[in-house]
């Protein structure tokens, strides 16, 4: 029996030079990746006694599963709130998460110093280590995207059967994903609660998973926006912008909630003297507050820039960004430890994860249905 | 609330549909809080004389390479590191010296112990935190969560492990003293119960010399099994300012929070849910504005 490819077919997108670029810095990163495992992290990473933790663990880890913080969200909205007027951009946002999550994988495999043994956190148990809980969470939530993404899959090569029990546990699906994202969202927040001494003052919070989960769900809608506007640069589909719009309207809130927050923590606490020391702390974590949550509110709150092609994707940059900074300032730039500075193999790693990222959304947006196109079969959709 | 370690693996277990899962024991915060009679060592830095017979001993008995140049001869290290467990180091300025000895503090209530996803570092009942190699993943956050930042790593491998002193607890379960305080020639290092060396401690700091008055490790982070005792500020001889709470205390609660957050989330989806799907709602909720083209997803009817 030869198996139907049904709508699996290759969609001729133009190749620009930009993912030409994409794939050589994909495959350096991917070769650089391999080398490292065959000689180890003190010959590749500038990562020493006193600083354990770098780039990866900052960036690729903590900032890129922040940013898949969209999927449960937007998922949510969706099934959940029943806005149906938002499920054209379902696909490509799980899609987002899925890819996303992937590559936190990959991240961990190349910054364990024994990743041959990642399995082991299923046999072996800590119910007391918020990374316990974050490898539980990422290993399911993974499964449970993969799912969430299958029925495009399915769809596409007409398989009925497969299609018809994952819509019978949509709701369920989702309904986890929400549950483990919101767990393991706020315990990356809770594995820095422990380092008190550790993390400059400004930055250090008892209420970091609470700040780690606000931001990520504000910074994962941004992500939408992001990957909406990379689409309609890329292949020409319609940017949504009506839809979008309503969107990130949800933003401010989000963040203004954080920012009362954090301002009420900083008076309260006693923090505040450390802005008026000055210093390098200081500076920062004013860009923080103003560049990735106030800008973000002004350009959200604002129903003509939120309309505006160019002001929504300048406000969905700057809220990533706010959220890659403020993970970037409490794990690795004031974090005590050594003086660091990645190495290039770090960089070109990080570089190459991002590409491979891009890498497979192409191939999903070239090989699936990934948008709604005006098709006649009336086959329901996830 | 408390809520025992066991029923929360058994909640978490049967929530996330993994109860044939194995389940280790582990000991962070359950340790018996009185350490009176747990194993311990007092350092006095006016008696140490800085013959660095302690490191040597702890070298050969862990089977640690030495430090040498290209000439095969003996060198100092510069700090603790995956080679060097101890460490006898020299402060020195204008007016003053004395000698400090680095190890493991073995804290009370260690942070590496609840920080490890695998269980790969225990903290025994009489004392020693001693690490389980075979379990490590490397994820080297003991390394980030430790306030004394003791663990170490082999950069220098393909495959890091973790080093650091394990109290000699080999050498204690046979009923023999660790091999850096029985090296010890004039006493500056002494081994004993955590009782008998605070009491140690307080005799001596009421007695002759111009001590400071105030233990360090009696309360860091916890209190730790190593207790200091000097005639120098503490942050002269490179110990952190260090906060009294013990670490694990600050995360457990949350992570005993999961629970809640588990069902809190499974409840309010599932209400939420239930509300905005009730019969005679439409699908497209009042806005019809912009989904002309769409294909409806999946509601509760199909």
């Amino acid at each position: 029996m030869a198996v139907r490819l049904g709508e699996i077919h290759l969609r001729r997108y133009p190749l620009g030079p930009g993912m030409i670029l994409v794939w050589i810095l994909g495959a350096l990163g991917m070769g650089v990746a391999v080398y490292r495992w065959i000689v180890g992290l003190g010959a590749t990473t500038n990562l020493s006694d006193g600083r354990p933790w770098g780039l990866w663990i900052s960036f690729d880890m903590m900032s890129g599963i922040g940013l898949a913080a969209g999927a449960f969200t937007l998922a949510a909205i969706v099934y959940i709130f029943n806005l149906k007027k938002f499920y054209p951009i379902v696909r490509p946002t799980i899609l987002t998460g899925f890819i996303s999550y992937t590559l936190a994988a990959l991240t961990l495999l190349v910054d364990l110093s024994q990743p041959q043994r990642i399995w082991h956190l299923i046999i072996y148990w800590n119910v007391h280590s918020p990374l316990f809980e974050i490898g539980w969470c990422v290993m399911l939530y993974l499964t449970v995207l993969a799912l969430e993404f299958s029925p495009v899959v399915f769809e596409a090569l007409g398989w009925k059967v497969p299609l018809k029990i994952i819509r019978g546990i949509t709701i369920p699906l989702i309904i986890a994903g929400v549950t483990l994202s919101t767990m393991h969202q706020s315990t990356l927040g809770t594995m820095l609660t422990i380092m008190p001494d550790k993390i400059h003052p400004l930055f250090y919070s008892r209420l970091f998973p609470l700040y780690f989960y606000l931001t990520a769900i504000a910074a994962g809608l941004a992500m939408t926006v992001f990957e909406s506007y990379h689409s309609s640069r890329t292949y020409g589909y319609p940017f949504e912008i009506k839809m979008l719009s309503k969107l990130v309207k949800g933003i401010p809130w989000v963040l203004g909630i954080y920012f009362v927050i954090r301002m009420a923590e900083l008076f309260i606490a006693g923090e505040y003297r450390y802005l008026l020391e000055g210093g390098a702390p200081a500076v920062m974590f004013i860009i923080e507050m103003i560049g990735g949550v106030l800008i973000p509110i002004f350009y959200f709150s604002d129903s003509h820039t939120r309309n505006d092609v160019h002001g929504i994707t300048w406000g969905a940059f700057f809220t990533m960004g706010g959220l890659i900074l403020n993970r970037v300032n409490a794990a690795l730039i004031f974090m005590d430890g050594s003086f660091y500075l990645p190495s290039w193999q770090e960089l070109a790693v990080t570089v190459g994860l991002t590409c491979l990222g891009l890498i497979m959304f192409d191939a999903a947006v070239r090989f699936l249905p990934m948008f709604p196109e005006p098709t006649p079969k009336a086959v329901k959709r996830l | 609330m408390p809520i025992s370690r066991r029923d929360f693996i058994k909640v978490a277990g049967a929530g996330l549909g993994a109860l044939a899962l194995p389940a280790s024991p582990v000991s962070a915060n359950s340790i018996e809080k009185n350490t009176d009679d747990t194993a311990s060592m007092l350092y006095d830095s006016t008696i140490c004389v800085g013959c660095r017979a302690c490191q040597v001993a702890c070298k050969r008995r862990a089977g640690l390479e030495h430090e040498v140049d290209p000439s095969g001869l003996y060198e100092m290290p510069h700090d603790l590191d995956s080679k060097t467990w101890t460490i006898i180091k020299l402060y020195k300025d204008q007016e003053t010296d004395s000698f400090v000895k680095n190890q493991c503090m073995h804290c009370v209530h260690p942070a590496c112990v609840s920080v490890c996803p695998v269980g790969a570092l225990e903290k025994l009942e009489s004392g020693p935190v001693i690490y389980h190699s075979e379990r490590c993943i490397g994820c080297r956050y003991c390394m980030a969560a430790c306030p004394f930042s003791v663990p170490k790593t082999e950069w220098e491998k393909p495959l890091p492990f973790i080093q650091k002193c394990d109290f000699c607890a080999d050498r204690q379960a046979n009923g023999e003293q660790p091999k850096c305080s029985e090296a010890c020639p004039t006493g500056a290092l002494i081994y004993g119960t955590r009782k008998a060396m605070l009491d140690t401690a307080r005799t001596r700091l009421v007695g002759e010399g111009s001590y400071v008055q105030h233990i360090y490790g009696e309360k860091e982070a916890g209190g730790t099994s190593m207790l200091y005792i000097s005639d120098l500020d503490f942050t002269k001889l490179g110990f952190p300012e260090q906060s009294e709470v013990s670490l694990p205390d600050i995360t457990w609660p949350y992570m005993q929070g999961t629970l809640g957050v588990i069902g809190v989330m499974v409840t309010l989806s599932t209400a939420i849910y239930l509300r905005t799907h009730r019969k005679g709602q439409n699908s497209n909720n009042g806005n019809n504005e912009n989904n002309s083209d769409n294909q409806p997803p999946k509601g509760k009817e199909a």
